[in-house]
């Protein structure tokens, strides 16, 4: 809302000696924040003064422009001796007789344009007639500024007579303080916060009114008061004065015509929006009421638009003539020609305008503020203030005849129970009297209630006011915050972060530690990605959660894996030169899961319990998945040797990382599972009990996946299922008591089939070798001339410890022909020679 | 007999000499043969040594001590001359093994947390350190948890399809979440009170994408309800935040605003701790932290509105309680002076990488 400082001082006496500045803080305190301070006449210095046109000679010059050679009478600033000075104008919007804004040698306007008399199409132009923008007024340069006949006198200071002295305030008025979007409540709330006088401008003595206006029937529940007066014989070359179009300028609203200038001009004022008709294109009996299926209205803007059932209509005999609070008609649109007008200020429910201008999209000043909620109790007093505009404007009559359909609904009365609320919610020491007198100044009726405590009535204009804490925060608002006194409370005391957060924490830790590089990506994705991933048409990934409203067609579910983000960053850091990359993300995925329609229960009373558990569970599967890729080098080519390229194994081992962190020893099988290399995919999961318990998969990306998303070729990855992995932790451990004795090592050759997994073989060994087999490491793997086709050689290091002594080279062999003979009946190991 | 106390002590100073010269030749050896021709088996000294029995017992007990002591002499002078050689050896081979240590190292390019996250952990630490809880909810969740229960009427406009993403289909009532606050519904409906809980997360709206509008960005919500809360206790645990974040000498100020889930409401905001506010007053010395408004916007806030209390089933007569969110994209904004709001989700790793290391 912009507020213009000369509109507000007509009905608020603020105090001279409060500045600009200070005056906007003491309004952002109180909850009206001042976004900016527009003060035109601040960047205006020097003599700009009214002048009039005494005479005019048009001179055409080579180049095809005419100019005018004007003589402005500027009172005492006419040169000694003379009644007149010379300027040069281009503009032609104006007669001898105009009176106009001059600026003249010495004054500086906006953008440090100095103005002085210079020789210019053969005449010494003394001075500039200006056009709006040239003083900052507006963008207005169709042509200079013509002030009202009789509106100033030649030598007068300009700003003053333009309303453009004062500056204005750009206010960010919350949705709740809808009265705050009218020069009448942001008048009444300075007065209150600066304890400055204040006269209500719908106080104002109106125009007298009798029944028998012009026939409305209400008849819907949206409508509670509909104000209708009417005027005849209005001027059609009536025009809008200088001094409103100035103000209306001021606020953001361009002139239409006067009819239109006035209804606007009243709207800020006075916070009623207004609508006129003309008259002569009414047809019967207004009526207000919903719309009915099928029909349609043409509006203002020449637009057909279909009506919904909920949609409020103003109509009258012919059908629809405009959606309520939100835009006229077509056929009783106030023109030219229009002399006889119609004026309707109306109170219509906040929602149903709301509702209504979303859904055509027509949202104005008129239906925001409606949306807001006005004073239903102002009404009155704007219709009267238009109708006393037009007569004082145009010349028009005003017919003594108006109507009044419907009526305000008196507020109730509030109970609080407790005035020591007010202290104790704000946090401020407040007696409950101090509350009690600044609620009076903000019109709430406060009387003592019988069974104690107070009874509050708030004024019309003040909806907002309702339970115990608007009161509250009324009282603080005037106060201002920057009274509270800050407090830091007492929480019980706590364990910190729970559990599976540490986890998490120290495995999203890990993997950034092992190089990985944290990103964050956007979670829509389509079929396209889908397809490109080569999910077959049953797998889980593509039961999606489907949005009603996505943001794009292309990506119109949630994301059910992170492997698509993280591709295209691959891409998008590719394109930048960025081609050596390990990535990673962690976040939600989504699955669709069959459940009920979520609950809406009542907000006025605790759910029932089953009711809480359908409400916290009645959702997606959204399992915390954590996903990486890496790409490129691993180790890049340097000082210390050839480069490393990434493979699938620095995916599984960001896998084992992740794991370690969490003291959890990880399994891992072979398995195909799109869009992953079908030789070259781990499964990777936990044993529990003998059964294996998948976490999630890692392993290099298959190159038809690659190919279709425009990847580089070996691309490998992993996606973990954190909580998951998390849930698989262990929760505690042993530290077993350490042998001081030292450790004998022997190495082994396995012959094995060639198709053996090697985990499964080192599984064996361990099995085999007993608790004194400290470890076994496999540090070859070998197929060649040496070992037949369908063999390969595994060589390990084992090493043997015992707690209590030193082993013999004996034992220690015994041990490791143990774990060999393990090896030999489990996985068909031999020893090779 | 002075004869042979000569030729002991020149022997001995001639042994010496010898160790002086092998190290002064920095020969190990020199040094080793030299020992060997002064105390070895065929040194001279041995040689008198043996002689010894010719002489009388008092001479020979005598002179005997006299050879003794020369060959100890002697052969500390060798240890010492073999020790220097030695400390010299190794300083020689250890200078020739020079490297140059401000060759590059890195064996695989670091790692990086995204500043998100960072920002993200920092703030619950504030708040873990003052005894409080970390809690969590869906993305995905109840249209009644993310606003009926948070006292947003049924025409709300965040409630229509261009503000809220809403899950097919619409009539399940299953939308992504607007904002953190539905976590403090799930906490009042399933936690014990008092409660002192922090929630961050992702939250989407229908927003466009662009430098400085994200559909999906994170916030970090507060919530306490206890006995006896008021906005004292809300703007002292605020100032707490800010000064963790900011420095004590940040200033806050609280500015009424409007929720529908606080009443009374506020806004936090922080006087610009780069130019303190003087930018707005000075043209000609601009801010780009606080874009020369002098107060940065960080976040909204206020008294839990009772209605919110009424939904959850606590007794507003007894509890009271205080609420705030923040952006955490918008503070990695003013606080790392980012620009672009596209390169937080758009995955260039230099982004995650401007930041390495340290938590600031």
């Amino acid at each position: 809302m912009r507020a213009p400082i000369g509109w507000l001082k007509e009905f608020v006496d603020i105090d001279p000696d409060l500045s600009i500045k200070q005056l906007a803080v003491r309004l952002t305190q109180a909850g009206l924040q001042v976004e900016h301070i527009d003060d035109p006449a601040a960047a205006i210095t020097g003599p700009v003064v009214v002048g009039q046109v005494i005479d005019l000679v048009e001179e055409p010059q080579k180049n095809g422009k005419i100019i005018r050679w004007c003589q402005v009478d500027v009172g005492p600033y006419n040169p000694d001796g003379q009644d007149h000075r010379g300027i040069v104008c281009g503009a032609h919007n104006f007669r001898p007789g105009d009176l106009v804004v001059v600026a003249l040698p010495g004054a500086v306007l906006p953008g440090d344009f100095a103005i002085a008399a210079r020789k210019t199409y053969g005449h010494v132009s003394d001075g500039m007639i200006c056009a709006e923008d040239e003083l900052g007024l507006g963008d207005d340069h169709a042509g200079i500024i013509i002030l009202a006949p009789g509106s100033a006198t030649p030598g007068d200071l300009a700003l003053p007579v333009l309303g453009a002295d004062q500056p204005v305030l750009e206010i960010d008025v919350t949705p709740d303080e809808g009265y705050c979007l009218s020069i009448r409540g942001l008048a009444r709330e300075i007065g209150q916060l600066t304890g400055a006088d204040y006269r209500d401008p719908a106080a104002r003595p109106a125009v007298p009114m009798i029944d028998g206006g012009y026939p409305v029937v209400l008849d819907s529940p949206n409508c509670s008061l509909f104000v209708a007066r009417q005027v005849t014989d209005l001027d059609p070359g009536a025009v809008t004065p200088a001094w409103m179009k100035q103000r209306l300028a001021q606020v953001g609203i361009r002139s239409i015509s006067l009819a239109v200038d006035v209804t606007n001009y009243v709207m800020i004022e006075l916070g009623q929006p207004l609508h006129a008709y003309d008259v002569d294109q009414l047809h019967g009996a207004i009526q207000v009421r919903s719309a009915q299926a099928g029909e349609s209205l043409v509006t203002l803007d020449h637009q057909t638009r279909q009506l919904d059932a909920d949609d409020l209509l103003i109509c009258d005999d012919s059908g629809p003539i405009g959606l309520a609070g939100v835009m006229g008609g077509l056929t009783t649109e106030v023109g030219p020609q229009s002399r006889n007008l119609l004026i309707e200020a109306a109170y219509f429910l906040p929602a149903a305008i709301g509702r209504t201008y979303r859904r055509h999209n027509l949202a104005s000043e008129a239906s925001r503020r409606f949306e807001r909620g006005v004073d239903p109790d102002v009404a009155q007093a704007a219709a009267n203030r238009a109708v006393e505009l037009l007569r004082d404007l145009a010349g028009a009559h005003i017919v003594p005849a108006g109507t009044v359909a419907g009526g305000v609904m008196p507020r109730s009365a509030h109970r609080l129970a407790d005035p020591e609320l007010f202290g104790s919610i704000l946090g401020m020491t407040l007696e409950p009297e101090q509350a009690r007198e600044i609620l009076e100044e903000s019109g709430v009726q406060v009387t003592d209630h019988p069974s104690g405590g107070w009874s509050l009535t708030a004024p019309t204009w003040r909806p907002d006011l309702a339970d115990d804490y608007d009161f509250v925060e009324e009282v603080g608002r005037k106060m201002g915050f920057d009274k509270v006194e800050a407090r830091l409370p007492r929480a019980p005391i706590g364990r910190g972060y729970t559990p599976d957060q540490r986890a998490r924490a120290a495995v999203v830790t890990a993997v950034s530690q092992a190089g990985f590089v944290e990103l964050i990506t956007l979670p829509f994705i389509g079929d396209a990605q889908l397809d490109r991933l080569d999910l077959p048409s049953d797998d889980p990934r593509r039961r999606t959660v489907r949005l009603a409203n996505p943001l794009s067609d292309a990506a119109p579910y949630l994301r059910t894996s992170l492997l698509p983000g993280l591709f295209d960053a691959v891409l998008r850091n590719t394109s930048r030169s960025l081609t050596d990359l390990s990535l990673f993300e962690c976040g939600l995925v989504f699955h669709a899961v069959d459940s009920q329609a979520q609950l809406m229960p009542t907000v006025s009373k605790r759910p029932s319990p089953a009711e809480i558990q359908q409400l916290l569970t009645a959702l997606p599967d959204q399992p915390r998945c954590l996903s990486g890729v890496v790409s490129g080098q691993w180790r890049p080519y340097g000082v210390f040797g050839p480069a490393e390229s990434a493979s699938w194994a620095q995916a599984i081992w960001a896998v084992e990382v992740m794991a370690s962190a969490l003291g959890l020893t990880l399994s891992r099988r072979a398995a195909r599972m799109a869009p992953w290399h079908p030789g070259r995919c781990a499964e990777v999961g936990v044993v529990v009990d003998q059964q294996f318990q998948r976490v999630g998969f890692a392993g290099q990306i298959h190159p038809r996946v690659t190919k279709a998303w425009g990847l580089p070729d070996a691309l490998s990855g992993f996606e973990i299922n954190l909580d998951a992995l998390v849930h698989a932790r262990p929760l505690t451990g042993t530290i077993r008591a350490l042998s001081t004795h030292p450790a004998t090592k022997q190495d082994i050759a396995l012959l094995v089939d060639r198709s053996l997994s090697s985990a499964a073989v080192e599984q064996a060994l361990i099995r085999g070798g007993g608790p004194r087999l400290e470890s076994v490491q496999l540090f070859d793997v070998y197929t060649g001339p040496a070992v037949d086709q369908q063999h390969k050689s595994l060589a390990y290091a084992l090493l043997m410890r015992d707690p209590q002594r030193t082993l013999t080279e004996a034992e220690a062999t015994v041990i490791r022909d143990q774990a060999v003979a393990e090896a030999a009946a489990s996985c068909g190991a031999r020893l090779r020679d | 007999m002075e004869e042979m106390d000569a030729a002991v002590t020149s022997e001995v100073d001639r042994g010496k000499a010898a160790v002086q010269q092998a190290v002064t030749m920095g020969s190990l050896e020199t040094l080793i043969s030299e020992r060997n021709r002064y105390i070895g088996k065929a040194a001279r000294l041995r040689t008198l040594q043996r002689q010894l029995g010719q002489l009388t017992p008092d001479e020979r007990r005598r002179l005997g001590g006299i050879i003794q002591q020369g060959l100890a002499q002697l052969t500390q002078a060798f240890e010492q001359g073999e020790q220097t050689l030695e400390r010299a050896a190794l300083e020689a081979r250890l200078l020739a093994e020079t490297v140059d240590v401000t060759l590059p190292v890195t064996q695989h390019p670091m790692g990086a947390r995204h500043p998100i996250s960072v920002l993200i952990e920092q703030m619950c630490d504030v708040f873990i350190a003052m005894g409080w809880q970390v809690a969590e909810g869906p993305e995905a969740e109840a249209e009644w948890l993310n606003f009926d229960a948070l006292n947003f009427s049924s025409d709300h406009p965040a409630r229509f399809m261009s503000d809220t993403l809403f899950i097919d289909p619409a009539s399940e009532h299953r939308i992504m979440r607007t904002h953190t606050s539905p976590v403090q519904m799930r906490t009042l409906l399933t936690n014990d009170l008092p409660v002192y809980v922090v929630a961050p997360g992702k939250v989407y709206r229908a927003d466009e994408y662009d430098a400085t509008h994200l559909p999906v960005f994170h916030q970090l919500e507060g919530l306490a309800v206890d006995k006896g809360l008021s906005l004292a206790d809300l703007k002292g645990t605020l100032d707490h935040l800010a000064k963790s974040m900011f420095g004590a000498e940040i200033v806050t100020r609280l500015r009424p605003h409007f929720f529908p889930f606080t009443e009374p409401s506020a806004e936090i905001d922080l006087l610009c701790f780069v130019c303190h506010g003087q930018s707005a007053e000075d043209p000609s010395h601009p801010c780009r932290t606080c874009h020369s408004e002098g107060w940065i916007e960080w976040g909204g806030c206020g008294v839990v509105n009772p209605r919110v209390l009424q939904a959850a089933g606590v007794d507003s007569s007894q509890y009271s309680g205080f609420a705030f969110g923040m952006g955490i994209d918008r503070t990695v904004m003013f606080r790392n002076n980012a620009s672009n709001l596209r390169d937080f989700v758009e995955g260039d790793i230099r982004f995650s990488r401007e930041l390495q290391g340290v938590a600031r």
